[in-house]
């Protein structure tokens, strides 16, 4: 399998000693689709971020789609944006103009001109089920189709990866599991998804990898008990030999 | 409807036709903008104009009176009186020695007799006169220099004129036009450092309309950069709101000189009617009417262009 996220070693630190990372590694796969866990401060917004280039790391190297963040500059941050879809919490709507101009933006910002555009929309749209609210405002729209909306606008082209920030955390239960199901078809046909979420049920009902975080660190509790055994496997060795 | 779509659609747009229509489509999107807020946007665009207009208006008041004081250049003549017992024949042999002058295009004599006459004729003074045994007027000679003529050379004839034997007093009728004519190049140039100042104006004026407009719209823009936004793409809007309302301001700047003329031109044709002048008031010109909207253009670009520059960087997704 090839790698399509990898931090090694990242630490992230904020300005007053906060330390949201603290020496993270992992990888996310092609095609994978994966939620990073944990409380609220565990550190999966500022993942998230590094991955966006909202953020740089203090350390450690960020490496999405064989590309290092770090050699990624100021300038080039736009065009390394639009390779990825990326849907908010607060969906981030823009609320003076209709559902089909939200969705369009990426396209329209990509150099497509509005006619062009239109058949990515409305396939977009029709991904999410909101073919008939293309010409609505995203305020006249109860809340999970307002980040439908924010989907459909987050995949519109056609990005390789797509990461999500608490996508369902406004969201009733039902409308959760919809949300997940339209991520779990985008998975389908290969998009990889990098999804932040603490709703723990719905992931396990889902079934897919989790990145459990906690104080910026991996932090796995079998896998820890596995490291405490080999410990103790050596220390009673080094007993044996001494 | 079929085949007008394919007609019509080509399947792929070439990289100047793309550019051309996101630029056209920005600058009708901001167009749009403006007119959703009539009347803030009226408001800045009549500042830009009066600011425009002000200016304008005072160069048409100095290009008018250079029009009307050109004609009195060929009146720049001097009138050299003789003295009383210079005779009539040595008045005329005099009038052709000054004749032959490089520097001097014609001279008339009028006669103390013709002078009389015409002073008849005009003062009203006809009978008192007949009472008068001697003819108190002197012969003159109305000297008028070459086209060419220069301050100094103008000078140097009136020097010259005056240290002839026969010449009593020599007076130049058109002194007033030259200082005159020194007045107008300095309110001229006055108007044009004030043109500046207010240009400098409208400079603020519009970079300040830009800065509160990227003020209200830092989400969309934080939420555009997000999404892969390159810093031009979200200045786009902003420099075409500049330009409109740096040409709407022009265009009104026009409007408003033109609406002035137009409510002068009555009561000036009747002036100069009373004067029996052929003057009619000159209108900005196509160069000038074209330099106005420039103006206001370009103040209206480099205005947001500054706005832009200074307050978009800071604006970063969060």
């Amino acid at each position: 399998m090839i790698a399509l996220i990898q931090f090694e070693n990242v630490t992230k630190r904020f300005p007053g000693g906060h330390d949201a990372l603290r020496g993270l590694s992992l990888v996310v796969e092609k095609g994978e689709m994966v939620f990073v866990t944990g409380h609220s401060g565990a550190g999966k917004t500022t993942l998230l971020r590094l991955i966006a280039l909202i953020e740089r790391p203090t350390s450690g190297q960020v490496i999405v789609d064989g590309q290092n963040t770090s050699r990624v500059s100021r300038r080039k941050i736009p065009a390394y944006r639009r390779q990825i879809g990326m849907v908010f919490q607060d969906h981030k709507l823009l609320y003076d103009r209709p559902v089909f101009d939200n969705v369009a933006l990426p396209l329209i910002i990509a150099g497509l001109s509005h006619r062009d555009a239109a058949r990515k929309v409305r396939a977009a749209l029709d991904q999410v089920s909101l073919l008939n609210k293309e010409k609505q405002f995203p305020e006249t729209l109860s809340s999970g189709e307002q980040q439908r909306v924010g989907i459909a606008r987050a995949i519109v082209s056609r990005p390789k990866l797509l990461i999500a920030d608490e996508p369902t955390g406004n969201l009733d239960p039902d409308l959760s599991l919809e949300v997940m199901r339209i991520f779990r078809r985008f998975n389908e046909i290969g998009v990889t998804l990098l999804i932040a979420s603490h709703d723990i049920a719905l992931i396990d009902q889902l079934g897919c990898r989790r990145i459990p975080l906690a104080n910026g660190m991996l932090h796995y509790e079998e896998e820890e008990d596995v490291v405490a055994e080999y410990a103790e496997r050596l220390e009673s060795e080094r007993g044996r030999t001494g | 409807m079929k085949s007008a779509d394919t007609l019509n659609a080509p399947r792929s747009s070439g990289p100047i036709a793309s550019w051309t229509v996101r630029h056209v489509s920005t600058a009708i999107g901001a167009l749009g903008r403006l007119a959703r807020q009539p009347f803030a946007s009226l408001m800045t665009i009549l500042v830009i104009a009066v600011t425009l207009a002000l200016p304008s208006a005072l160069h048409l008041l100095i290009k008018n009176t250079q029009s009307i004081s050109a004609s009195w250049d060929n009146a720049l003549d001097f009138s050299v009186y003789l003295n009383g017992d210079t005779s009539i024949d040595a008045a005329r042999r005099l009038a052709d020695i000054i004749r032959q002058r490089a520097d001097v295009e014609e001279v008339t004599l009028i006669s103390a007799d013709e002078a009389l006459e015409e002073f008849r004729d005009q003062s009203g003074f006809g009978e008192a006169l007949d009472h008068l045994t001697v003819n108190p007027l002197p012969h003159t000679l109305v000297v008028r220099p070459g086209s060419a003529s220069t301050e100094a050379s103008l000078n140097l004839l009136h020097e010259e004129l005056g240290n002839l034997p026969e010449a009593d007093f020599v007076q130049v009728d058109t002194e007033w036009v030259r200082r005159f004519h020194a007045i107008l190049d300095i309110l001229q140039r006055s108007i044009a450092i004030g043109a500046a100042l207010l240009g400098a104006a409208i400079f603020v004026i519009i970079g300040n309309t830009i800065r509160l407009d990227i003020q209200n719209r830092r989400e969309e823009i934080e939420v555009t950069k997000l999404i892969g936004a390159s810093n031009a793409f979200v200045r786009r809007p902003f420099l075409y709101s500049g330009l409109w309302y740096g040409l709407g301001g022009g265009l009104l700047a026009l409007a408003l000189v033109r609406y002035g003329l137009y409510a002068l031109e009555a009561p000036v044709t009747r002036l100069a009617g009373l004067y029996n002048s052929p003057f009619s008031v000159l209108a900005l010109d196509f160069g000038e009417s074209m330099l106005i909207i420039g103006a206001g253009v370009t103040l209206g670009l480099s205005g947001s262009w500054v706005a832009a520059a200074r307050h978009m960087r800071r604006i970063e997704p969060r």
